[in-house]
């Protein structure tokens, strides 16, 4: 950005001492380990993306996996020592209908539970330990991050001081673990609800990505007979927008697919856009799959309503200026022919759009305007 | 993810943005009947002990300053009691409903002026009236009205039966006990018998007495008063306490100027006016306002001459001839009595600009409170909550009277109050000055020194290799920021935009410069060239209202709005003891005019310095050196607080579940 500069020049004469640019951005490209794992786990996820997962997404709302899994997560602990916050994490994210938050979520009330701490203090380290592992793990994954810092908030939040017992605290504690996780499982559902209001008969809705909530929106509306239309981009590279169009179908929803760039082209004819977030951050801007920030524009430049659907684990405390102001979750992209190497490409995953071109967030708390995650935030951070 | 709701899956209807919290409207909804009505309501909010909660000084959370409400206020009143055929006893009611709640002004008596038998009513509520009305804290006109209230009757009694009584005993008595308590008193002296005459005029004696023998009773009045001035010595806040009967006549001539509009019904327009009372503090002192200005001049310490030839559009703030009053004040520093040296001194710093920048005033002005507190003692026979608030009162007064305070200071005297007013019953004196020095040592540290901190740590985040950052002016914390960046590696380039008459941004440059940054300095008419440049703008805060508006020097606004036509990212850096619950929607309500001369006088333009005396002299030109401007919200892109990052949407957040916490108003 600073380029643009008129000093740039002095700037360039001071850099082109140093070995050339291209070498340097092209390094990370062979390397397979710069590859964000956030989105690693979910084109994993896009592979089994079925009416089956989603029948298991409303067991998990049932609560029904939230009683076989502990049990699991117990005989793990049987292992004593070797018991590993990433292992537990992994197995937990296997599973495609939970987010990755929830996962970590799971992982984290696992390891209260596998504890041998002695004091409230001890386990209260040992927790940030393991939420520190699960965040470097994956550092570009916004929710996971989000939802460790959430977990801890929330767990450790209460007055574990006013029990005397040191194992009351602690089932004081896994108590909430267990509740925060319940909650974050039932967000999608009570999302799904909120937003029935939001779509009326006869509307078109653009929607981009493959956002598991912006599903269970549109399942839920088609199966309270609402009549609409609903048009998906193409969603390159990852061709989330196929994925999500033949779900569609096989609701009997009427699906149109898009090019990424018919954006601007079929808009007028589009009533509302959803969009699912990858995190939503301080300014109630979101953070989300690229291109959407573009697709936001557009809608507000033609006077469209953008509605977000995230679950609050996804509230971040972060605060980006701009585009570049993130740390980029880099992704492989195929062009199908071969480019020269000279040829630069942009390979971020993720772009963030600005809460002045969001119109509502639907989240598990509501229906809230943008400066309200600020709100939210503040009162559950400080 | 939250604690604070039980049941997360039924969504609940949410409010959004600035609400009061939850104890504010229980307390509400019980005074708010009352006041739409007048007369038998009364009894009852006369005899609950109102004045110790602290809703006698709850500031509603949205306050326009109307300009000369209060004079608006006097006619509404006026025309409510010319317009009554019968018994009126609505005023009445709210004067002493008022009185009461605003225990603290009411009960500072001060028994030997009251037993001296002659009527210089030294109420404490008028002298706190002004020094605070001009700041804005409280609400003027209640402490007028209570200055208006029966003091010699009221006094005599009180001061016999108990002269230390704390206040909130004095402000339940009943509003009929006072009457017969005057009743039994009225007798001994004869200025003491027009007293209670005076007292009852509102309730009963309204009508019966005619406007001119009111105004007879009065003019005696102010007889006596001017004799009792006369002999008594001219000390800042005993000249304050030497004109009370004034505000409250003040604008009773007005009263036949006014046609007795019948129609509008008296109950209305009572409501109206405790309505407007209750919820529009005043905020500012109007220097338009003659009245109000010459009576403020009566007790000022600092001999300011108004300069005469003012902008229209500006004369409801102060603006002074400068320079002649500093070799007054300075030779006056040995025979002062009534302002602590301390305290002085910080007001001629003010007044001569040795400081300037908000956080240097306001620890300024704390500092020279806390060694103001430490050497107080507690005259014989006084409280040392309501003395020592009347003291800081005047101090307040004085520094405003040498330049208009800015909002972080008047936070931190609110806090300071705050904290006097909080202060244990049964503390002893040196505990209780250890306590409150304490206090505001803590004050300083916590919410400034420490803020700064974090804020630099949070602000250095948005700083990448590379930048160009862009600053308007001198902040101290921008400095910190940018001299920590620099400290711990990073590599970018400064920008500082500068503007006349102050070229602040010098003295950041040199001590840029001086540290080794690579920077750029140009004038603000340059702002659309440079900022192409730059990527980020760095702004500092006088202070940030409730809707985000950032109220900061004079420019800061073009800056912002140039950068955001640039779309570059506006981050304003303010510690979080500067928001303030008010909304500003333009700088023209509240501001402060600098020396207009500094505008003229062009230092390369010297040559021609008769040239100027010419223009000087022009009626036709008026020359207006504003200090401050407003930037709307929507060219911030961010506030570094020591809350953290927030967007300007959440300055109400932060208001609401930290005020009441921290400074428990």
């Amino acid at each position: 950005m600073w380029r643009r500069s008129p000093s740039f020049i002095l700037d360039e004469r001071r850099t082109s001492s140093s070995p050339p640019m291209a070498d340097t951005t092209r390094a990370p490209f062979q390397n397979p380990d710069s590859i964000s794992a956030y989105y690693q786990t979910r084109a994993a996820h896009h592979g089994v993306i079925t009416s089956e997962w989603l029948s298991q997404a409303q067991a998990a709302v049932g609560g029904v996996s939230g009683d076989e899994h502990p049990i699991s997560s117990l005989t793990d602990l049987g292992d004593g020592k070797s018991f590993n916050v990433i292992e537990e994490f992994n197995s937990w994210r296997k599973q495609p209908d939970l987010a990755e938050a929830v996962a970590a979520i799971r992982a984290l009330a696992a390891v209260i539970r596998a504890s041998e701490a002695t004091t409230m203090m001890e386990l209260e380290i040992e927790l940030k330990k393991a939420s520190d592992t699960l965040k470097s793990w994956d550092k570009t994954s916004i929710s996971l991050t989000a939802g460790c810092d959430l977990f801890i908030r929330y767990v450790t939040r209460t007055s574990a001081l006013e029990y005397e017992d040191f194992n009351s605290a602690k089932s004081r504690l896994l108590e909430r673990a267990e509740k925060f996780g319940e909650i974050s499982c039932k967000a999608r559902r009570i999302i799904a609800m909120l937003s029935q209001d939001f779509i009326f008969d006869g509307c078109t809705i653009l929607v981009h990505g493959l956002s598991r909530v912006v599903l269970e929106i549109l399942k839920t509306a088609a199966q309270n007979n609402k009549l609409f239309r609903v048009l998906c981009t193409e969603g390159r590279p990852d061709g989330t927008g196929v994925l999500l169009s033949s779900e569609l179908s096989k609701l009997d929803i009427p699906v149109k697919l898009l090019l990424d760039s018919a954006v601007a082209y079929s808009m007028d004819e589009v009533d509302m856009v959803f969009v699912g977030a990858d995190g939503v951050v301080e300014s109630g801007g979101i953070i989300n799959m690229m291109g959407t920030y573009q697709i936001a524009l557009v809608a507000h430049s033609m006077n469209k309503p953008v509605y977000v659907a995230a679950e609050s684990y996804k509230f971040a405390r972060l605060y980006p200026l701009d585009q570049k102001d993130m740390a980029p979750a880099l992704r492989p992209i195929e062009f199908g022919i071969k480019i020269p190497t000279k040829v630069e490409v942009e390979r971020s995953a993720r772009d963030y759009t600005p809460p002045q071109y969001l119109t509502l967030l639907f989240t598990d708390l509501g229906v809230l305007s943008p400066s309200v995650v600020s709100d939210e935030l503040i009162q559950l951070y400080l | 993810m939250d604690t604070r709701r039980g049941a997360l899956a039924v969504p609940k209807v949410r409010r959004v943005g600035f609400f009061t919290s939850a104890i504010e409207p229980t307390q509400d909804s019980s005074q708010r009947p009352n006041r739409s009505q007048s007369g038998p309501v009364e009894a009852t909010t006369s005899s609950s002990p109102l004045s110790d909660s602290p809703s006698g000084n709850l500031i509603s959370p949205v306050l326009i300053p109307p300009s000369r409400h209060h004079s608006d206020n006097l006619t509404s009143r006026a025309v409510a009691a010319a317009a009554a055929p019968v018994p009126v006893p609505g005023p009445a009611a709210f004067r002493r409903y008022l009185a009461h709640d605003r225990g603290l002004n009411v009960g500072s008596y001060n028994p030997p002026d009251s037993l001296l038998g002659t009527s210089p009513p030294s109420s404490n509520g008028e002298f706190s009236e002004d020094s605070v009305s001009l700041f804005g804290f409280q609400r003027s006109d209640s402490a007028k009205l209570s200055a208006s209230f029966p003091n010699g009757g009221f006094d005599l009694t009180l001061a016999v039966r108990a002269p230390q009584e704390p206040e909130p005993k004095i402000a339940t008595v009943s509003a009929s006990e006072v009457t017969k308590k005057i009743a039994e008193v009225s007798g001994k002296s004869e200025s003491v018998t027009t007293k209670p005459q005076k007292e009852k005029e509102p309730k009963s004696l309204k009508d019966k007495t005619t406007k001119a023998e009111r105004r007879a009773i009065q003019e005696a009045q102010r007889a006596a008063k001017a004799a009792a001035k006369g002999e008594g010595n001219r000390r800042a806040d005993e000249s304050g306490k030497a004109n009370p009967g004034k505000a409250a006549k003040k604008p009773q001539p007005k009263k036949e100027r006014l046609p007795a509009t019948s129609s509008v019904s008296v109950k209305t327009a009572v409501a109206v006016e405790k309505e407007k009372r209750m919820d529009v503090p005043q905020t500012q002192m109007q220097y338009d306002d003659k009245s109000r200005v010459e009576k403020a001049k009566k007790r000022a310490v600092v001999e300011q001459t108004e300069s005469k030839n003012k902008v229209e559009l500006f004369l409801h703030l102060p603006q002074y001839e400068r320079g002649n009053q500093l070799p007054d004040l300075s030779s006056n520093i040995f025979i002062l009595d009534t302002i602590h040296h301390a305290v002085y001194k910080v007001g001629l710093q003010h007044l001569a600009g040795d400081i300037s920048g908000d956080n240097a005033r306001c620890i300024a002005m704390l500092q020279a409170f806390q060694e103001a507190i430490k050497d107080y003692t507690t005259p014989p026979m006084k409280d040392l909550t309501m003395d020592l608030t009347t003291k800081i009162n005047g101090y307040v007064s004085f520094l405003i009277e040498c330049r208009p305070l800015s909002m972080s200071m008047g936070n931190a005297i609110r806090f300071l109050k705050n904290q006097i007013r909080k202060l244990p019953v049964n503390l002893s004196e040196p505990e209780a000055k250890a306590s409150l020095c304490s206090d505001i040592g803590r004050f300083i540290d916590e919410k400034i020194i420490l803020a700064d901190k974090v804020i630099v740590q949070h602000a250095v985040t948005k700083i990448r290799d590379g930048e160009v950052l862009l600053t308007y002016g001198f902040s101290c914390v921008v400095e910190m920021i940018l001299l920590y960046a620099h400290e711990i590696g990073k590599k970018f380039r400064v920008v500082i935009v500068d503007s006349r008459p102050n070229l602040e941004g010098q003295k950041l440059l040199r001590r840029l410069v001086t540290r080794g940054l690579d920077c750029t300095y140009t004038h603000i008419n340059a702002i659309s060239y440079i900022m192409r440049e730059a990527t980020r703008v760095f702004l500092g805060a006088s202070s940030i209202f409730s809707n985000g508006t950032l109220y900061s020097k004079v420019g800061t606004a073009c800056v912002a709005m140039v950068a955001n036509a640039f779309s570059v990212p506006v981050i304003v850096c303010c510690e979080a003891y500067k928001f303030h619950e008010r909304v500003l929607l333009d700088s023209i309500c509240t501001n402060e005019l600098g020396d207009p001369d500094a505008v003229a006088s062009i230092p390369s333009f010297s040559t021609k310095a008769k040239h100027l005396k010419t223009m000087d002299n022009n009626k036709n030109l008026q020359f207006l050196n504003l200090m401050y401007d407003s930037t709307p919200s929507e060219y911030i892109s961010m506030i570094v607080s020591d809350y953290g990052m927030i967007p300007p949407t959440s300055i109400p957040v932060i208001v609401r579940e930290y005020r009441r916490e921290h400074l428990l108003l």
